[in-house]
């Protein structure tokens, strides 16, 4: 019945070597801790180490490479000694695994890590094997497929490739029991996040937003997932500053057993002339 | 002007060498088969606005064309199919120009191709080959047993050894440059049927 | 080269999503291209081997590029052809100009030519007396407009009809008010039929040179190019040297590609094979290099010289769709505009990497497998070391870098930063200087980081690692789930 204990003693001997992104650290600590638990349901010894900080993907998307250096060695040389990296982040992922030999080329270490690092649902799915994930979840899911994780990581096909592949993320959730996915008109369309670009290019990164969540709206989504937190906070922002009727969560708080909350109570916005 | 040609390529061959991928000798690949390639073709050709009829033999074309109004409201008709007569004699004319005024052009396609609804033609043996753009309608007559599947089949069958024209023609001519309505006859022929003949 | 001073694309960009409706209605139209090539690359199963082989032929032949050169030159020089090199621009404007004077033409039609937008050729010719005519409905619309096409195969696909059937009824007389595409496309008919049959010669771009036989091969779908090369005795194609391909047989590759790619068609109306001129007619083709053989000494970017010009990357772009072409203020917008551009001139065009959200699709689309979003963030970098990445940026990714290499600084500043969010009163965070709550909330500033999370659950779990390491069962069960 349940996934745990159907593993072999050397998938359980293992240690996993969390890596929870700065601004998940920072923004969104239960996205972390729901990471831990799936991990930890899984009887998975997972460690966080406290050292690390941020992967460096700021700094090398805006060019500056040179920032971006001791950041990278820094990270090879904290996660060293796991046997694999997991993280709740497509992109902060693919920056490791893609990104990271711009920085630090051959460096053995760097290739070492590279091949045990993880995006968190392509570690259950490849690592572990799984392929389904049991619960509850009875709302109608829009899963916005973050483009990191899509087209970096191929955590699923994407629209524009003539090949299928593994469905990593919503193969995964369909285990759920009651869950239903909403169909979207544009299924893997970006959000406009892209990093630096949410504030360089406001005026673009909005629409696209927007965008998202009007396809969202009118496929019903009341729940809206994705595997990147940064994805969810930049629609979320405009979810909350529009008051729309969304609820936004990661997807290992889904898959940790977490049930959706609106994110904008009138609480929680201060007016604006206080 | 000889010097700009070795300046670009001798620049060309001092950069340091790039990685050469093998040119794979022949292009070959796990490429689509119709089951029914007329069915294929016909479709596709319609779809791009042109038409496709099957006939038994050359001997029924003209009757299929009479039953156009605007192949009877013809003034000025150029064919190279045998049966179908001409208005005129092409080699005749000098200029060009002077075919402005041409209504139909029937002629012979080398081969066709399902994939894509395209038509292979050339110039050959033909004085005038603004006639393929110039016309108002365009006919073209192709045997069945010369309808392939890809444009991979299409190339084999093609030489380019001496100068001369050839091209795909799928459909009649089209724009859609404004906001994206098909307007049908942009500035080649504004109908384009093909006769696919069976034997 | 003198570049023009003009807005950054984020500039550019937000002006044009100020008018939301129209940029939506854009964003639309490109859209509903960029399915009807999805609904095309559907029917052909094989696709992806054919995006393979397209991008290996066309690496091969880059990197034999100066053998392939002369290959195709001896063979269309063979065929009867003329064939010219140019350096730059200038020479190619003049190479053409003399063309023309020398045969006495004072009258030209011209089909879509990125290479000849490029080179700036039309305004050249004007200045020596010789008239052009831009023969692609779209590129008409824009020529008549005097302004550049905003995409490299729907020139005017920024254009509303109403603006066209204006546009028309000034310049043309049509029918005012009269905005139906049909009617409009007529009368360009009509009135471009007037002047093909009075050119004295017709220009044209290149889709593919084959190396092999000394061919050039042209894809229209409205026919403009060959009525316009076979009425005039005189044909000028232009081409970039990355044109070439090696063999006719590959071009079965290239031509399964280039249609669907581009507009969602199985192939375009009219696939033209040109090999020498027409008896008693001239055919010259000018090769030009123009800035391309540096980019291919540029191990980064030099497989962008692969592209086929179908423009499926624009049609993919959410940015492209949303900011319009012009916003580039390059000849090629969007994802591939923006490697071509800053390799003309960083300087000017060093904001088009930035335009981008990395979001990967371009490269998806690409028929011959450019990494289009990867040479986009590659540019980036060689911008912040020519120091062209605003001195804000470069300034605030160090100072981050500093913060981030210390773990207690990072924490303290997480700390204050997210206790500043949440007392601080809500004009104080929203404001003009925060792009980002412009049009978007901030998220709510928790007390506590996952880090301190993590470490107090560990501390009430006693000192244990949160593992369960012992209870591990005897049965090593198959690991699919």
């Amino acid at each position: 019945m349940s996934v745990k204990n159907q593993f072999s003693r050397a998938v359980l001997a293992m240690r996993v070597g969390l890596f929870i992104p700065c601004y998940v650290d920072q923004f969104y600590p239960d996205v972390g801790m729901a990471t831990v638990e799936v991990l930890e349901k899984l009887n998975l010894e997972v460690d966080f180490p406290a050292e690390q900080t941020c992967c460096g993907q700021p700094m090398l998307n805006t060019g500056c490479t040179s920032a971006a250096v001791p950041l990278a060695k820094r990270f090879v040389e904290i996660f060293a000694e796991y046997d694999y990296v997991v993280c709740p982040s497509g992109s902060c992922t693919s920056m490791v695994r893609n990104h990271f030999h711009e920085l630090l080329h051959d460096d053995p270490g760097y290739l070492k890590l590279q091949k045990k690092s993880f995006e968190l649902c392509e570690f259950l799915h490849d690592v572990l094997g799984l392929t389904r994930w049991e619960g509850e979840f009875p709302y109608r899911v829009g899963i916005h497929q973050s483009c990191h994780g899509l087209r970096e990581l191929r955590l699923e096909g994407c629209s524009e490739e003539m090949r299928s592949r593994p469905q990593k993320v919503k193969g995964f959730l369909s285990g759920l029991t009651g869950i239903e996915f909403t169909q979207l008109k544009r299924p893997d369309e970006c959000c406009g996040f892209g990093g630096t670009f949410a504030v360089a290019q406001e005026a673009i990164s909005v629409m696209m937003g927007d965008d998202r969540l009007e396809d969202h709206q009118q496929a019903g989504t009341e729940v809206l997932t994705a595997t990147d937190m940064s994805c969810l906070m930049h629609m979320e922002g405009i979810i909350r500053r529009n008051k729309i009727p969304m609820a936004v969560m990661h997807v290992a708080e889904i898959l940790a057993g977490r049930k959706p909350t609106k994110p904008w109570k009138p609480s929680e916005i201060k007016p604006a002339s206080a | 002007m000889k010097g700009a040609r070795e300046e670009i390529l001798n620049n060309l061959r001092k950069q340091i060498p790039m990685e050469t991928p093998a040119l794979p000798e022949v292009i070959q690949g796990e490429w689509i088969r119709y089951a029914n390639p007329v069915e294929q073709f016909a479709n596709l050709i319609a779809g791009v606005g042109g038409s496709c009829q099957t006939v038994a033999n050359r001997g029924e074309i003209q009757a299929r064309l009479e039953s156009y109004p605007e192949y009877r409201d013809a003034k000025r008709i150029y064919s190279q199919v045998s049966g179908i007569p001409s208005h005129f004699d092409l080699d005749a004319i000098d200029q060009p120009q002077d075919l402005e005024d041409l209504d139909f052009v029937i002629y012979p396609g080398q081969f066709a191709i399902a994939e894509n609804g395209a038509v292979w033609v050339t110039d050959q043996g033909l004085k005038h080959r603004v006639i393929f753009f110039i016309t108002q309608h365009l006919v073209l007559v192709v045997e069945k047993k010369d309808l392939l599947h890809t444009m991979h089949e299409a190339y084999a069958r093609i030489e380019f050894q001496k100068p001369g024209f050839g091209l795909f023609i799928s459909g009649p001519s089209k724009t859609a440059d404004i906001e994206q309505s098909l307007v049908i006859g942009a500035h080649g022929c504004r109908s384009m049927q093909v006769y696919l003949v069976e034997g | 080269m003198n570049a023009p001073v003009h807005k950054e694309h984020a500039e550019l960009a937000s002006e044009f999503v100020n008018n939301r409706q129209r940029a939506k209605w854009h964003d639309s139209s490109l859209w509903f291209v960029r399915q009807k090539r999805d609904r095309q690359t559907q029917t052909i199963p094989e696709w992806e081997q054919l995006r393979s082989l397209a991008s290996t032929i066309k690496q091969h032949t880059l990197a034999k590029l100066p053998y392939y050169l002369e290959e195709f030159e001896r063979n269309a020089t063979k065929m009867g052809a003329v064939v010219h090199w140019a350096r730059d621009a200038e020479e190619h404007n003049r190479i053409v100009c003399d063309i023309l004077k020398n045969y006495g033409a004072k009258k030209i039609v011209k089909s879509k030519s990125m290479l000849t937008e490029e080179c700036h050729l039309n305004p050249f010719l004007e200045q020596n007396g010789i008239e052009v005519v831009d023969t692609d409905l779209g590129e008409w619309i824009v020529q008549l407009r005097h302004e550049p096409p905003s995409h490299i195969v729907m020139p005017a696909i920024h254009i509303k009809k109403q603006e066209i059937s204006e546009l028309f009824h000034e310049k043309l007389g049509t029918e005012e008010g009269n905005s139906d595409p049909t009617y409009l496309a007529r009368e360009a008919r009509y009135h471009l039929r007037q002047k093909f049959v009075q050119a004295d010669a017709g220009i044209t771009g290149v889709n593919f040179a084959v190396a092999s036989t000394g061919g050039v091969v042209v894809c229209t779908n409205e026919g403009n190019a060959d009525l316009g090369v076979s009425l005039p005795k005189l044909h000028i194609a232009c081409m970039g040297i990355e044109k070439l391909i090696p063999r006719s047989e590959d071009l079965s590759v290239f031509t399964r590609l280039l249609g669907r790619s581009a507009t969602g068609q199985p192939i375009t109306a009219y696939t033209s094979h040109f090999h020498g001129p027409r008896p008693g007619c001239q055919l010259h083709i000018v090769i030009v290099d123009n800035g391309r053989s540096a980019i291919r000494a540029s191990q980064d970017f030099q497989n962008s010289l692969n592209c086929i010009r179908c423009g499926a990357c624009m049609n993919t772009c959410p940015v492209y769709r949303r900011s319009g072409g012009h916003s580039y203020s390059n000849v090629v917008p969007g994802p591939i505009g923006s490697i071509l551009a800053p390799s003309q001139d960083p300087k000017s065009h060093g904001d088009l990497p930035f335009a981008c959200t990395l979001c990967g699709s371009c490269s998806d689309v690409c028929p011959v497998k450019i990494d289009i979003h990867h040479q986009l963030l590659t540019w980036r970098r060689e911008l912040a070391i020519k120091k062209i990445v605003p001195w804000t940026k470069r300034w605030s990714m160090s100072m981050a870098s500093i913060v981030l290499k210390h773990p207690w600084v990072y924490s303290v500043g997480g700390k204050v930063a997210r206790l500043a969010l949440r007392v601080m009163p809500r004009w104080m965070i929203y404001n003009g200087l925060n792009a980002w709550g412009k049009q978007r909330d901030l998220p709510p500033a928790p007390k506590k980081s996952f880090r301190e999370l993590y470490r107090q659950r560990g501390n009430s779990n006693g000192q244990e690692s949160p593992s369960h390491k012992t209870n591990v069962s005897n049965g090593s069960k198959d690991l699919k789930g």
